[in-house]
C-alpha cells in the first residue's frame, strides 16, 4: 500500500474537501473515526460548511459535524482568551514574546486556522529574559511545578523549554520555549533570528508571532525530530496549509530555502516537503524539493519514508498497516536520539524506565 | 431485528465478532465484546431495543480484559472507544457496569450536537419532567418508581436538548440503581427487571433496571418539557413540591451540565428556553407511594 491508497477516505478529503459530497454512510463512518483519532475532525466540520455542503449530509452525520465545529469554536474562543491573560502577565517583559504553533495560527487567523484543535500554548522568549518570564507568569497563576526535582533539572539544563506552565485555577497549559530545538540536540539551530525577524500580532500589545517562513520551519522541526506521532497528520495538513497559502507571496520560496540554511534546518524541511506532497499532494515545485538544503543520502529516504509513513498513519487502527509497531518503535527512539546524545540519552532513559516502575507499585 | 430476537449463542458470537450494533435513541453504537457478562446483561436489559444494519455507527465500544501479564494474575476489564481507553481497568465482574459508564462517557464527551444537562428526564401524556439531582439526592430511585408507575422514560443520566428544536431527545437506557435504592425498588415494584449486580464499584454497589417497554417504543418522540423538579430523600419526610427560583435552576443545571459552556451562547439560550417553559419545584420525599401520589397530581394538573 502506498500513501495514496492508505488511510482512505481521510486522505482524498484533506487533498480535496469537495469530495465528502459524494461519501456513503460506511465511508463517512470510517472519516470520522479516522478524522477524530487524528484531531482534524473539527476542520473537515468547518471545510464542509464553507463549501455548503452541510444540507447535502447524510443524516446521522450531520450532528457530528456540528459537535465538532462547536468544540473548535470554543477551543479558538479560550485560546484567544487566555492569551489576553498571557500578554497581560507579561506587559513588563522587553521581549519580544512569540506564540508558536496552534496560538500563532488562531490568533493571526493563519491557513490552518480554520476548525484547529489546541492543546497547549507555545511560547518562545529570549533566553536572557526566561528568568523574568517565568516569574511574571507565577504572579499571573502559572507554574512550572509540576515536575519531579529530577524533571525540573532535566528540563532546565537540557532543554529547549521549562517545565510546562499549569495554571493554579484554570489548568490551562503554557510551554515557554527558548529555542526551536533541545540545547543537546544534533541538530543545532539558533532562535535569535526568528526573535529578530517577528512581526507584532494586532490587538495584543507585546505578543509576536513569527514570520510566514519560520513558521513552516518551525511546524517541519517540531513534526520531524519528535517521537510522539499521535498528532502527526495534524501537523501535516498545518504545513500543507500554510505551503499553499505562503506562496502567493513571490519571494516564499527562495526565502524558505535560504532561512532554512541559515538556521540549520534544511533536513527537516526536505522530510516536510517530501511528505506533504506525497500525502496531502501539495503543490511544491520539483525545483525547490531539488534545491533543499541537506538533503538525506539516497539509501536513506525509502527508510525515512517507512518511518513516517507509519507515523503518520499512526492515528487510527483502519490507517495503520502491518509492521507499523516496529516503524513506531523506531521513531520513538529516533526521537531519542535526535534530542540528546547517547552519554545523556542512556542515564535518562534509565531513570525514567526505574521511577516509572516505582509508580507502578 | 430486536436484540431480544436473537439467541444467547448468536448475541455471543455478533459481539465477539465486533458485528452487533444497537440503537439506543438518535445513537448507533457497534459493541465488541468476548465477554460473558457483557451478552447477559444486554440479554436481560436491552432485550426490546433495535439493531441496526451497521453501515454507520456513531461510537465504536470493546469491553474486553487489557493486555500484558496481569491479565493472568487477577482478571480485568477495560473499555475503549475506537482504540481509545479513557478508564482504568476494573475487576473483571464490573464487565456490564464498565459498558454501561463507557456509554454515558461516550455520550457527554462527543454528542455536542445537543445540550446534555446532569438530570434524569421522564414524559407524562406529553409533559416532560427534568429532574436534576446531587449525588445521594435519590434521582435515580424516584427515576425508576415513575418509570414503573407508568411515566415514560427518556434518560436517567444525561437530558439532551437538541439545539435545532430545543426539544428533550431520549434514550431509553437502562436506570442505573445504587446501594440501599436496588432494594427499595425490588420491594416496591417486585416486577421490575434488575441486572445482576456490581459490588465495591466506586460508587457502591450498582444494578441496571430495564426500561419499561412503552418508554423503549416511543424513544423516538421528542418530548417538550414542563417542569423542572429538584428531589431530595429525608427520612420522615412528609411528600411536598415547593417553588424553586428559576434563576436558581438555571444555575444549577448549567453548572452541573456536561457542556454548557462549550456550547457559549447557544447554551445559555438553550438552557434559558428550558426554564422560561417550565414550572420550577423543590420535592422533598421519604416513601415511594407518597411520592407517587404527588407527581400523579402533578401530571393531571
Amino acid at each position: 500500500m502506498t500513501a495514496h491508497t492508505r488511510c482512505q477516505p481521510l486522505l482524498d478529503v484533506l487533498r480535496d474537501p469537495a469530495r465528502m459530497a459524494a461519501l456513503d454512510l460506511g465511508a463517512w463512518d470510517r472519516l470520522l473515526r479516522q478524522a477524530g483519532a487524528a484531531g482534524l475532525l473539527s476542520r473537515i466540520a468547518v471545510q464542509a460548511e464553507a463549501l455548503g455542503l452541510d444540507a447535502a449530509l447524510p443524516d446521522p452525520v450531520r450532528p457530528h459535524l456540528t459537535a465538532a465545529r462547536t468544540v473548535a469554536t470554543k477551543q479558538r474562543q479560550a485560546v484567544r482568551w487566555e492569551t489576553r491573560r498571557v500578554a497581560r502577565a507579561l506587559a513588563g517583559v522587553e521581549g519580544p514574546i512569540l506564540l508558536l504553533k496552534g496560538a500563532a495560527y488562531a490568533l493571526a487567523d493563519l491557513p490552518p486556522a480554520a476548525g484547529r484543535l489546541f492543546g497547549d500554548i507555545d511560547l518562545l522568549a529570549p533566553r536572557a529574559q526566561l528568568g523574568r518570564v517565568e516569574g511574571d507568569l507565577m504572579l499571573a497563576g502559572w507554574h512550572a511545578g509540576g515536575k519531579s526535582e529530577y524533571d525540573q533539572r532535566y528540563y532546565r539544563r537540557w532543554m529547549h523549554e521549562l517545565p510546562p506552565m499549569i495554571h493554579l485555577r484554570r489548568g490551562t497549559v503554557l510551554d515557554v520555549h527558548h529555542n526551536l530545538l533541545p540545547e543537546t540536540a544534533r541538530i543545532r539551530t539558533r532562535a535569535e533570528p526568528l526573535l529578530a525577524d517577528a512581526r507584532p500580532l494586532p490587538g495584543f500589545p507585546g505578543l509576536f508571532i513569527p514570520r510566514d517562513t519560520d513558521l513552516v520551519l518551525h511546524s517541519a522541526c517540531h513534526l520531524f525530530h519528535e517521537g510522539e506521532w499521535g498528532h502527526g497528520l495534524r501537523d501535516l495538513v498545518d504545513l500543507d496549509a500554510m505551503l499553499r497559502a505562503f506562496p502567493a507571496e513571490p519571494s516564499f520560496w527562495s526565502g524558505l530555502l535560504a532561512r532554512a540554511a541559515a538556521l540549520n534546518l534544511g533536513r527537516p524541511l526536505y522530510y516536510a516537503l517530501d511528505c506533504c506532497r506525497r500525502w496531502l499532494r501539495t503543490p511544491i515545485p520539483d525545483a525547490i524539493i531539488a534545491d533543499c538544503p541537506a538533503q538525506p543520502p539516497a539509501w536513506q529516504r525509502p527508510l525515512m519514508r517507512w518511518l513516517f509513513d507509519a507515523g503518520l498513519a499512526s492515528a487510527h487502527a483502519t490507517c495503520r498497516k502491518p509492521w507499523s509497531g516496529p516503524a513506531l518503535f523506531l521513531l520513538f527512539v529516533r526521537g531519542h536520539y535526535l534530542r540528546m546524545p547517547w552519554r545523556l540519552l542512556l542515564p535518562h532513559l534509565l531513570h525514567q524506565a526505574t521511577t516509572r516502575d516505582r509508580q507502578q507499585d | 431485528m430486536k436484540l431480544g430476537d436473537l439467541s444467547p449463542r448468536d448475541l455471543r458470537d455478533l459481539l465477539a465478532g465486533n458485528t452487533l450494533v444497537l440503537r439506543t435513541g438518535p445513537f448507533a453504537t457497534r459493541i465488541h465484546s468476548p465477554m460473558p457478562g457483557i451478552a447477559d446483561g444486554l440479554l436481560r436489559l436491552y432485550p426490546d431495543f433495535p439493531l441496526d444494519d451497521g453501515d454507520f455507527c456513531d461510537f465504536h465500544v470493546r469491553v474486553g480484559p487489557p493486555t500484558g501479564i496481569r491479565r493472568w494474575l487477577k482478571p480485568q476489564i477495560n473499555f475503549w472507544h475506537d482504540g481509545h481507553s479513557p478508564f482504568k481497568p476494573l475487576p473483571a465482574n464490573h464487565a456490564f457496569a464498565l459498558l454501561e459508564w463507557g456509554l454515558n462517557w461516550c455520550v457527554a464527551g462527543h454528542a455536542h450536537h445537543y445540550l446534555m444537562l446532569h438530570a434524569a428526564v421522564l414524559e407524562k401524556n406529553g409533559r416532560a419532567v427534568v429532574l436534576p439531582g446531587d449525588p445521594g439526592a435519590g434521582k435515580s430511585t424516584l427515576t425508576a418508581a415513575l418509570m414503573l408507575s407508568g411515566w415514560r422514560l427518556l434518560s436517567d443520566e444525561i437530558t439532551l436538548i437538541d439545539r435545532d428544536d430545543g426539544l428533550i431527545v431520549g434514550l431509553a437506557r437502562p436506570v442505573s440503581l445504587k446501594n440501599a435504592s436496588i432494594d427499595v425498588i425490588r420491594h416496591a415494584f417486585p416486577d421490575a427487571i434488575i441486572g445482576a449486580p456490581a459490588h465495591d464499584t466506586h460508587k457502591g454497589t450498582v444494578a441496571h433496571l430495564r426500561a419499561t417497554p412503552d418508554s423503549i417504543a416511543r424513544v423516538g418522540d421528542k418530548a417538550r418539557a414542563a417542569w423542572v423538579i429538584f428531589p431530595r430523600w429525608r427520612e420522615g419526610a412528609e411528600a411536598r413540591l415547593s417553588p424553586h427560583s428559576r434563576a436558581d435552576a438555571f444555575l444549577h443545571t448549567a453548572n452541573h451540565a456536561f457542556n454548557y459552556s462549550l456550547l457559549g451562547s447557544l447554551g445559555f439560550e438553550l438552557n434559558a428556553a428550558l426554564m422560561d417553559a417550565c414550572e420550577c419545584h423543590d420535592f422533598e420525599y421519604s416513601r415511594l407511594d407518597d411520592a407517587m401520589r404527588v407527581f400523579a397530581e402533578l401530571a393531571a394538573s
